[in-house]
């Protein structure tokens, strides 16, 4: 084995920052503060890290829909670009305040009432207001510990029928267990468009769930799916074990007994083995 | 160090590349350790003379050429290049010729090569196994489930002295699995993994190295598979049924 020279080429600063940037936006639900640790130690460059996470946090954030409770704990307020009013600013619609945010710290900082110019008009918020207490009723139900929120994305200040609106559902569900080294989250964003006069709705709706388990390894699952169905992620994992796996490689020859191994000892290997194992050549 | 090998342990196992060339950009000064320490998908070269494919690795490697388990010859050629002594490299083309038929026999398809080595600092030798198998239903999976899938597996084992009719060995074994499964209706399905085992035996050298380390290899292979299979992916479908529990009903928004 032959030592190999690696060119000890400088980093820029830009360069450095892109890297930074890339390690925390690729971090594992729930994770982020971990792997900020790590970079932080690996950069050894303060200002540059930073740089990094002014701009990376925020991303984070808004991607993985983290879940931020108000500075009283009346509340949460979920972190999406659906609700963002302001690069800190989130709006929560079912209490009609807005929270201002530390993204790098992951905290809510504080929280004030909404003005009437950030919420929607009382007729988007009839059909918003019931469609929140429905998918509450159904969180409740389906997730052991989700949250939901409803909001809409489109038309707020439509006054009456005739126009279109777009409300948007996002359901968040978040499992932490460091000690475990097991972590995962399950994300739901459903885009609802009233169109033509409420003669028509299209609904389209995206599930993406992710879960990490790192003891003595790395096994990070994402599944993503575009439709309404959730039955099928049982049936995936109902396939792996038999079906899949298979494909990669068998539990046992097809012989089912282990491998012969010593008979390579005083015999031609080769010939003998092929024989015993049926192999014509 | 410890920060960097936490990083690609939390970054994604398809992005390990993309992570490892980061931290090498990153921390040039420990280069060869990141490099050793951090598992890299196995790339494969077609050796010209017989046609037939061999897996690189560092242990095969000098300078930027390869040296083929089946010819011996170094791709691309190289001058005063490192071989393996005429007595292990007798016992490396019997090790290359019955490993690939296990390879047969559990992967059904898939490469393999094994390389082996005088040991710079100690009597004995070290010897390194190889498979990559591409189950994807383009490559070698015959039930055509996946869209994407492979298993590469790496076992380096040190091979200790002879002592009273045995000898130590200690292997370490690396296998990195990815698969995708894309169905019409199910949307797409991903799962990754890397995980690493030790074991360490001390056997009669009666029937042979090539016996004891295949023996190794093959119920190390087989605990990994279990390991991935139920702990690992058991782990993580729990994590999805903890998100969300399987619905009885599902429930359908109201349309107009």
């Amino acid at each position: 084995m032959a030592e190999e020279e690696y060119p000890d080429v400088e980093l820029s600063d830009k360069q450095k920052k892109e890297i930074a940037k890339w390690f925390l936006l690729n971090s594992p639900a729930g994770e982020i503060q971990y792997v900020a640790k790590d970079l932080r130690s690996v950069l050894n460059d303060e200002r540059i890290y930073n740089e990094a996470a002014q701009e990376a946090f925020p991303l984070y954030n808004k991607s993985h829909i983290i879940c931020l409770e108000f500075p009283d704990r009346s509340g949460d307020v979920l972190i999406t670009s659906y609700n963002e009013l302001d690069k800190n600013e989130y709006l929560d619609p079912r209490t009609a305040q807005v929270a201002t945010v530390n993204h790098v710290k992951q905290v809510c900082t504080e929280v004030r009432p909404a003005a009437d110019e950030e919420l929607p008009s009382p007729y988007i918020e009839d059909f918003r207001c019931t469609l929140d207490a429905e998918i509450l009723k159904y969180v409740g139900e389906a997730y052991p510990k989700g949250i939901c929120s409803v909001y809409c994305v489109n038309g707020k200040d439509v006054e009456g029928p005739g126009s279109n609106f777009e409300l948007v559902v996002v359901i968040s569900a978040v499992k932490n267990s460091p000690k475990n080294f097991c972590n995962g989250s399950w994300r739901s964003v459903w885009n609802i468009e009233f169109k033509d006069d409420m003669q028509m709705l299209a609904i389209r709706g995206k599930i993406q769930v992710d879960a990490h388990y790192f003891e003595e390894g790395n096994v990070q699952l994402d599944a993503k799916n575009e439709c309404r169905d959730e039955t099928m992620f049982q049936e995936s994992y109902s396939n792996l074990p038999d079906t899949t796996f298979k494909d990669l490689r068998r539990k046992l020859p097809v012989t089912r007994t282990l491998f012969p191994w010593h008979n390579t000892l005083q015999f031609s290997l080769t010939r003998d083995i092929q024989k015993e194992l049926g192999i014509g050549k | 160090m410890e920060a960097a090998m936490g990083l690609i342990r939390r970054m994604h196992p398809k992005k390990s590349q993309t992570a490892l060339s980061a931290l090498l950009s990153l921390l040039p000064h420990h280069s060869s350790d990141l490099l050793s320490q951090v598992d890299q998908p196995l790339q494969v070269l077609c050796d010209v003379d017989c046609g037939k494919e061999f897996i690189l690795c560092e242990y095969n490697r000098d300078a930027d050429s390869y040296r083929s388990p089946w010819s011996n010859k170094y791709h691309p050629p190289l001058e005063d290049a490192l071989y393996p002594s005429s007595e292990l490299r007798k016992l490396e083309i019997e090790a290359n010729e019955v490993f690939a038929i296990y390879c047969d026999q559990y992967y059904e398809g898939g490469i393999s090569s094994v390389y082996l080595w005088e040991d710079d600092y100690k009597e004995g030798f070290i010897a390194c196994f190889l498979i990559k198998k591409d189950g994807s239903k383009t490559g070698q999976g015959r039930r055509g489930y996946l869209q994407e899938g492979a298993w590469d597996a790496i076992h380096v084992i040190e091979v200790g002295p002879e002592e009273e009719g045995a000898a130590h060995y200690c292997l370490t074994s690396t296998v990195m699995l990815s698969l995708t499964t894309n169905g019409e209706s199910s949307g797409t399905f991903s799962l990754s993994g890397s995980i690493r085992r030790q074991m360490n035996m001390d056997l009669a050298i009666a029937d042979g190295h090539l016996c004891n380390m295949g023996r190794m290899i093959e119920e190390m292979e087989g605990k990994l598979r279990n390991s991935l299979d139920q702990v690992y992916f058991g782990k993580t479908k729990e994590m999805v049924c903890t998100l969300r529990p399987p619905a009885e009903v599902v429930m359908r928004l109201p349309n107009s």
